[in-house]
């Protein structure tokens, strides 16, 4: 009898299908000490966004399309914006209580991960300044001037932001971000978060064969985990890495030489003013999900920037989630659009709803000249999670994106 | 200024808070239990843990575990401690009730002025 109990209970009923065990998660020598329960505490996230979007979720348009949409068409007719399907979710109980947990979530996730640097903030700050003093492919701008939209709420609810030094040298901030990514995405990034930039990576060398790109510059280019793999891909090339966030970068370039990545610097500058670049110095720019950390107008200006530095033939990449384009359902929308009320995207929604390719136009590019693609994070499938087989649609954070770009015209002579 | 985990690992993030449910107190509450259930989980993956460690040291085995049968006086101890545990978690109910039963009783703050002066 007790063997029958004990089938009962921990035998698998079908094949698993979940997150890997955080302990996969790749230690690099920058990477924080994570005990046995952080651990733990980490698997526990990952296997409630899992359940979120996998059991939760789908509850969710049940709902819309049992209750809500009819209710809104008896009274008004058929939903005509993404924002009254969002509005008229908000009054049902099951977004309410799908939205409830996965904004608890997203803030037991920070607190989960700032436990971790924090505790240990002093053994941490000092292998990142041992890793980069005097090294010049840090160059931080002391007083260096945040832009006002990115000081005004911490995005994706993560505390402090890109930005915020609790102490001088401080890297408890991006520290949190990479060892908590894992808990986000479900270990869809990879090993080492980077199956986003591996992806990239392979689809340039895919789509644009015989490119052979001497100088790529890495906008908003956070902590580096988009960026290395590039200069993986390309050990030829020169990489700059660009980003506000002063943490960010001197955690960066420590992690690069902490993987033994020699060929990225990373430069903090703001990205709608390059001009410490001269015209027509890089290859390659590249921008991968950072196009939504960034106001209208500050796009504007960036695209500008990207075609100024880019060189005749050069290209330009941005990766992000897909747009809010008229075949999009206005459910999908909405839904897409949670992070941007409710988990501190306040730029999500216009960068969704604009026409890129009409605003890279409008900064130079030609029409002809405009890239349209897909990818997939690129991950050691026989221990990670493989997003390209992955029916499960966690809106906004699967690791599967477009690629939206532009290949600046050679001018005829 | 130094680095206070216990005060900062929960700091909010800024911007205002969204809340989701038509009760808040409701919402608040989820949230900590929500807190409680992953610390839950991470015991019992200790738990295991210690299970599997075991088994690989050759201490004790998890059919062990699963055919482990109380004798009568270890089941009374382990369901007394199930009794306390329930009793613990559940005494705001026992004091809702209890209170059904005093009637109409008085605030502190009522006998301070009441009896001031006895």
């Amino acid at each position: 009898m007790p063997e029958d109990k004990a089938a009962a209970s921990t035998a698998q009923t079908c094949a698993y299908d979940g997150p890997p065990d955080y302990r996969l998660v790749g230690r690099h020598g920058m990477f924080p000490q994570v005990s046995h329960d952080e651990a733990e505490r980490f698997n526990f996230l990952a296997h409630m966004n899992r359940h979120l979007a996998s059991q939760l979720l789908p509850g969710v348009k049940t709902a819309f399309e049992q209750r809500v949409e009819p209710a809104f068409k008896k009274d008004n007719g058929a939903f005509k914006h993404r924002n009254e399907v969002r509005k008229a979710l908000l009054k049902d109980p099951a977004f309410q209580i799908w939205s409830a947990l996965r904004r608890a979530t997203m803030e037991q996730r920070q607190q989960a991960g700032r436990w971790v640097t924090l505790r240990q903030a002093r053994a941490l700050n000092e292998k990142a300044l041992a890793l980069t003093e005097g090294d010049e492919r840090l160059e931080l701008t002391p007083g260096f001037d945040v832009p006002r939209y990115l000081t005004a709420v911490d995005h994706h609810c993560m505390p402090g932001s890109y930005h915020t030094e609790l102490e001088h040298g401080d890297v408890t901030g991006p520290a949190n971000y990479d060892a908590g990514l894992f808990a986000t995405t479900g270990g869809a990034l990879g090993r080492f978060n980077d199956g986003g930039g591996q992806a990239v990576a392979k689809w340039v060398k895919e789509n644009l064969p015989g490119f052979a790109p001497k100088a790529i510059l890495d906008l908003g280019c956070g902590l580096g985990h988009n960026v290395l793999p590039l200069a993986q891909a390309f050990p030829d090339a020169d990489v700059v890495g660009v980003d506000a966030g002063g943490p960010m970068l001197r955690y960066g370039l420590a992690r690069a030489k902490a993987m033994g990545i020699d060929n990225v610097r990373f430069i903090q500058a703001d990205a709608e003013d390059l001009s410490r670049f001269a015209d027509e110095s890089f290859d390659w720019v590249q921008t991968t999900m950072f196009l939504h950390e960034t106001s209208r107008g500050a796009m504007e200006r960036i695209f500008a920037e990207t075609r100024r530095v880019l060189k005749p033939g050069g290209i330009v990449l941005h990766v992000e989630q897909p747009q809010y384009t008229d075949d999009m359902p206005l459910y999908e929308q909405s839904i897409r659009d949670w992070d941007a009320f409710y988990n501190n995207e306040p730029f999500w929604t216009t960068m969704h709803e604009i026409d890129l390719d009409d605003l890279m136009i409008k900064a130079g590019f030609k029409k002809d000249g405009v890239i349209h693609g897909g990818v997939a994070a690129v991950v050691d499938a026989t221990l990670f999670p493989s997003t390209g087989d992955d029916t499960v649609e966690d809106y906004g954070r699967k690791a599967a994106w477009h690629v939206i770009g532009a290949k600046k015209q050679v001018e005829a002579a | 200024m130094a680095i206070d985990p216990l005060a900062q690992a929960g700091e909010k993030a800024r911007g205002k808070r969204p809340w989701f449910l038509d009760d808040k107190d409701s919402e608040r509450v989820l949230t900590i239990v929500m807190a409680l259930a992953q610390e839950v989980s991470v015991m019992r993956q200790r738990l295991d843990t210690v299970e599997r460690l075991l088994e690989t040291k050759d201490v004790i085995t998890r059919a062990d575990i699963e055919g482990f049968a109380p004798s009568k006086d270890e089941a009374e101890e382990r369901g007394a401690w199930n009794q306390e545990f329930i009793a613990r978690i559940l005494r705001i109910v026992q004091q809702e009730n209890e209170a059904i039963l005093r009637g109409e009783e008085i605030s502190s703050e009522q006998a301070g002025q009441d009896f001031q002066n006895a």
